[in-house]
């Protein structure tokens, strides 16, 4: 049986190297993959590009990667919250690409699907749609993008099997399932691994085809950004 | 005038039964305040929910369950999740029936400015863009005026664009609005405000429809 469990973050990330492109699964801080951040810390890999929905907050998630200075450029729809990314972007150490939160969805969709580009409406007639094709269909203008070309995907799931299949949990799913699809290689950690067999087949997500390396991760911190709550239980 | 809670107030109004609705940011997210009793509507959330519930009780939050402004949330009878790829999938198949969002500006046409101010920090356009370009019914809701006292219902946006030519609805403190034939018609005066007014806070071509 096909079986891609590794020890752990450090064996999974190993050959990730200096200017590759990673993309990280998460929105905000929630579903990233935190093991396999701190172990690229660990590690000290530089000028690496990162396409992620967020930055991270200043002490945790990808904002730990910028802290050591290892990031050369984040391709984001929106990286608020993080004094340290703005003290970089301002100083010119660190390269920003914001685009449309769809479209970054989108381009990692099209990698997973085996389509060099896609059209999407969000960004026509506005400075996204720079120095981009434009086509008319049915009487609407699209933009095309191309499908992202990523060297490592790093997700995070609820659960796993040893052959690669993912589950994952509520809103945490987000950007790891068409992220997973997109990388060369994609690196799993999850919350519970478990045996083939234990995972329902009509319930998995991520179908472990597209999942090269796979780990059970520890002490998951799972940060909360903006904690709101009732305070009464009626 | 109405305040914050009232925008949001009169806004949650032209929510109808059935509808699939988005919120933004700020006054937007109060509008679910707001949804009159037997109207029932569908909350969608980009990150990847329909059917977001309130806040949940002190010790019941659940980190894996956020909502687009990265606040913790619940679930309801009949939620569902999804992937950002479905998520923004639904949103430009026109699934989505009605979007309200916040605006820094908004021209006669209908464009919309909400994402970028050059000279300051920019955070980026998160989801705003694919939202605006696809969604079948966009209702603004902003102040009319920035702090400067400028009007922000422009002839033309002065700061870089979200979206063109998408805008179908304004509420602001001072009045409704709707947008088209290239101006924006008063449809509605907030309590208290008069013609002039409302003049006085409109840059854009205005058509007094009230």
């Amino acid at each position: 049986m096909i079986n891609k469990v590794v020890a752990n973050a450090d064996a999974a990330i190993k050959d990730i190297k200096d200017g590759d492109t990673i993309m990280l699964g998460g929105f905000g801080l929630c579903g990233i993959p935190e093991n396999c951040i701190t172990a690229i810390v660990k590690k000290g890999t530089k000028n690496l590009t990162c396409i992620s929905n967020n930055a991270g907050v200043d002490d945790f998630g990808i904002g730990l990667m910028l802290k050591s200075r290892q990031v050369k450029k984040m391709i984001s729809s929106y990286v608020g919250e993080n004094a340290e990314f703005e003290r970089q972007l301002l100083s010119g150490e660190l390269d920003v690409e914001l685009i449309p939160q769809g479209t970054l969805a989108t381009r990692c969709m099209a990698a997973g699907y085996g389509m060099p580009a896609i059209f999407t409406p969000a960004g026509v007639g506005t400075e996204v749609a720079e120095g981009k094709e434009t086509r008319n269909f049915n009487g609407k203008d699209f933009l095309l993008e191309m499908a992202f070309d990523a060297d490592f995907a790093i997700v995070k799931a609820w659960k796993g099997d040893t052959m690669g299949n993912l589950v994952f949990k509520a809103t945490a799913r987000n950007f790891n399932p068409v992220m997973a699809m997109a990388g060369k290689i994609t690196i799993a950690e999850v919350e519970h691994l478990v045996e083939p067999g234990e995972l329902n087949p009509d319930e998995i997500h991520t179908a472990g085809i597209y999942v090269h390396r796979i780990f059970e991760g520890k002490d998951y911190e799972k940060r909360i950004e903006q904690l709101t709550v009732q305070s009464v239980k009626i | 005038m109405l305040d914050k809670n009232g925008i949001a107030k009169r806004i949650a109004k032209e929510v109808k039964d059935g509808m699939y609705v988005n919120l933004g940011i700020g006054i937007p997210t109060l509008v679910a305040n707001y949804i009159p009793e037997g109207i029932n509507v569908v909350l969608q959330s980009e990150n990847g929910l329909l059917g977001m519930g309130p806040f949940p009780f002190d010790g019941e939050e659940d980190a894996d369950l956020i909502n687009a402004g990265k606040q913790t949330i619940t679930t309801l009878p009949g939620s569902a999740f999804f992937d950002s790829a479905m998520s923004f999938g639904m949103i430009r198949a026109g699934k989505v029936d009605l979007t309200i969002l916040g605006a820094m500006e908004v021209s006669q046409n209908g464009d919309i400015a909400n994402w970028k101010i050059p000279g300051k920090m920019v955070k980026g356009m998160g989801g705003a863009m694919d939202l605006v370009a696809a969604a079948k019914n966009i209702i603004v809701a902003m102040q009319q005026v920035n702090k400067a006292g400028e009007s922000k219902l422009l002839a033309n946006c002065s700061l870089p664009l979200t979206g063109v030519n998408c805008v179908k609805k304004i509420v602001t403190e001072l009045g409704v609005y709707e947008v088209k034939d290239g101006a924006f018609h008063l449809i509605e005066l907030a309590p208290g405000v008069t013609i002039e007014d409302i003049k006085a806070a409109t840059e854009g071509e205005l058509v007094i429809a009230v």
